[in-house]
């Protein structure tokens, strides 16, 4: 069986059955389907999948051609050519920025991770009436200067009116 | 430990009626900042500890508010879990000012909301067994008592209001925000 390795994203107006028929045309390519993540976005259907098998973008793009066909969904579908960058060994954090919604919170405070050598793996923004919220889990590099780094995002969030926390994400081991 | 004094309790010791206040919401700065400490018998004190009272009764499903959830900065909050299906140990209706966490194991992951953030929920890993120790208002008695599961939550997320902090920053993960379900 062919190692190939798919990214398959579907965006659009929400109704029942996306995901029944998007993964039915998968199936019938014999696509395995492996990491996915799906979510409604202000009511608007995303998703994106890995999925792994023995195809190729056209024949996936065919079989998936009837999800786009009433026009209020955009499929797209592209070859994943290199491998996952294995994980640093830092440690692990959780991110929460809130405050009164404005523009540019997100780039604010990434850029603070970014420069921190930060890894973003995990993001979450939600906007609720006025109140803006961001929830970020991020690995820090095993060298970073921990306290600096929360200094320097609560800084950054402080110049665009919010209010920063940061965690160790903890991991009940069992 | 007090726990039978903080049981019997009750707001009619403040002497004070309580007026329903208004419950701000985030992004409101008062929610972020941590709160002044109080006099717990102070005149003003007595009457927002009615009010907090009176305010968390008729707000439906509510089982503790901060003074900052009512527009003012002080560290003082109210609780009462008593109706609640998850509550263990519970201390009835009370209300302590200055109070702060003495003790606290055996954390467990669960969904929480707010009414000032009234349309998002999330998951916060809190601990179930828990010590504080507070001043009664009126009489400015201080109190220590344990408490566990519904209670000892309840109280974390008000201690925290009180520090400045909402449930938004201790939740779990990315994944661990909800919307809130509304029904048109």
């Amino acid at each position: 069986m062919s190692t190939d390795l798919y990214a398959v994203t579907v965006l659009g107006h929400d109704r029942p059955g996306i995901i029944a028929a998007t993964t039915a045309g998968l199936a019938e390519l014999g696509l395995n389907i492996e990491d996915s993540t799906m979510t409604l976005l202000r009511g608007h259907f995303a998703m994106m999948l890995l999925c792994r098998g023995g195809s190729d973008v056209a024949a996936i793009e065919r079989a998936l051609a009837p999800l786009a066909a009433g026009g209020d969904l955009d499929v797209a579908v592209r070859p994943v050519a290199a491998g996952p960058t294995p994980a640093a060994g830092g440690s692990a954090w959780v991110l929460t920025v809130h405050g009164g919604d404005r523009s540019g919170i997100v780039s604010a405070v990434v850029t603070e991770v970014a420069a921190a050598g930060g890894n973003i793996t995990d993001l979450t923004t939600r906007l609720a009436g006025d109140l803006y919220l961001l929830v970020a889990e991020l690995d820090l590099p095993v060298d970073a200067d921990v306290a600096a780094v929360e200094r320097a995002i609560r800084t950054a969030a402080e110049r665009v009116g919010v209010t920063a926390t940061l965690r160790l994400a903890e991991a009940d081991e069992l | 430990m007090n726990s039978e004094r903080v049981a019997a309790w009750t707001e009619a010791e403040l002497g004070v009626e309580g007026r329903v206040l208004d419950v701000v919401r985030a992004p409101d700065g008062v929610l972020s900042a941590r709160g002044a400490d109080v006099d717990p018998t102070s005149a003003d004190i007595v009457q927002l500890a009615a009010d907090l009272v009176a305010t968390m009764r008729v707000s439906p499903g509510c089982v503790g508010l901060a003074a900052n959830q009512v527009g003012v900065g002080v560290r003082m909050f109210c609780v009462d879990v008593v109706e609640h299906p998850k509550t263990r140990t519970q201390h009835g209706t009370f209300v302590l000012c200055n109070a702060e966490v003495v003790e606290s194991s055996r954390n467990e992951r669960a969904r929480e909301g707010c009414m000032s953030v009234p349309d998002l929920t999330g998951d916060v890993k809190r601990a179930a067994r828990l010590t504080v120790r507070g001043e009664l208002p009126g009489t400015g008695e201080k109190v220590e008592f344990s408490t566990d599961a519904f209670e000892a939550r309840a109280l974390q997320h008000e201690i925290d209001h009180t520090d400045g902090l909402l449930f938004l920053d201790r939740v779990a993960g990315a994944h661990a925000i909800y919307p809130r379900q509304t029904y048109l």
